[in-house]
């Protein structure tokens, strides 16, 4: 059985060809590197959302990284892809917010919720089995490590191939897979926990 | 089960959740799940994943993305402007200073002690400053999430 994700609810970039855009930026047009902000502005919030756990933490972080980016596009490579570009710059600002963050003592708990229901079941009597298991499934992810969750968004919310993902973490093949197995484990034993 | 078989067994099963399997990993997959504590974990990871699958990062108000490049574009802009602002208040500040304490340790009226103790104070502010931009110069190279990855 294939679990994909729901399309409606992807937040992945699309695969586009942004060579002449960039050449174009790089050239000092503004307008051109407002055509490739909107094309990712939200894959680029939705990837800052699920490390910060923050409505608007994730849209200062993923502005800031549009920023860097923009001061540093002259130093990028043709032929590479300008989302896994610039979703480096924005991991390492949103780790940063974390660290900055971990001195404050903020608890996650007291911000918007993170996550939203996309389907029901039609059996009512599974269905509320199912809104039960969801509910703490919610708050687990919520409470799960920053690094953690980001993998579980990237394949299951965002829908990234394992390849994707390791190109977008800089890790290996076989890395994502334990990421994601440790992860996805670490959310089943806090649920089995609160059962 | 040895350490390196149970490995391969979670690896297949994370391709098996994720719809990546391949080839012959299908029935490798499927002969791990001859034994009882293989169908237990994938059983329990296949709850969690179906419960994933039915949430969505939550979306904030739909007009925030209308805003959004104007909102880089001003922040990139204002940045611009600090930067010059910050530039130009450091130049005059650093020549009112030098301007001040040449003054003083040219007026002969000054008791030279405070001559003494103004350039002394005006030293030590320098290198407190001095210290500081190092300081932070040497911290956005050397720290790896300071640092904008290319």
């Amino acid at each position: 059985m294939m679990y994909e994700p729901n399309e409606e609810a992807t937040m992945k970039a699309a695969v586009r060809n942004d060579e002449a855009v960039i050449r174009r930026v790089q050239a000092g047009e503004k307008d051109a590197y407002g055509e490739l902000v909107r094309a990712y502005m939200q894959p680029a919030y939705y990837s800052a959302l699920a490390l910060l756990g923050s409505h608007d933490e994730a849209m200062d972080c993923s502005q800031q990284a549009f920023i860097r980016a923009w001061q540093s596009i002259r130093k990028f490579e043709a032929g590479r892809s300008f989302f896994t570009w610039y979703y480096r710059i924005l991991r390492n600002l949103c780790l940063n917010r974390l660290r900055d963050r971990a001195t404050q003592a903020r608890p996650f708990s007291t911000m918007v919720p993170l996550f939203d229901v996309v389907s029901t079941d039609d059996d009512p009597a599974r269905d509320t089995d199912r809104a039960l298991l969801r509910d703490r499934v919610r708050t687990a992810l919520e409470e799960l490590r920053p690094e953690e969750r980001e993998i579980i968004v990237l394949r299951d919310f965002d829908g990234y191939s394992y390849a994707e993902i390791a190109a977008l973490l800089e890790i290996p093949h076989g890395t994502v897979m334990s990421r994601l197995y440790y992860a996805r484990k670490h959310l089943k034993d806090m649920l089995e926990e609160r059962t | 089960m040895t350490a390196m078989e149970r490995d391969r067994f979670r690896m297949l099963m994370m391709k098996a959740l994720d719809g990546e399997l391949a080839g012959s990993e299908h029935s490798e997959f499927e002969n791990f799940l001859r034994e009882k504590e293989c169908q237990q974990e994938w059983h329990a990871f296949r709850k969690v994943k179906e419960a994933t699958m039915d949430l969505k990062l939550s979306e904030p108000v739909p007009d925030v993305w209308d805003g959004y490049w104007k909102g880089v574009y001003n922040r990139t802009e204002r940045g611009i402007a600090w930067v010059l602002v910050t530039l130009g208040a450091a130049v005059l500040f650093a020549w009112g200073a030098i301007e001040f304490v040449s003054e003083l340790w040219t007026d002969s009226q000054v008791p030279l002690i405070v001559r003494i103790g103004i350039f002394t104070l005006a030293g030590g502010l320098f290198l407190l400053f001095f210290s500081v931009i190092r300081e932070r110069w040497f911290a956005s190279r050397h720290d790896k999430y300071k640092e904008v990855q290319r």
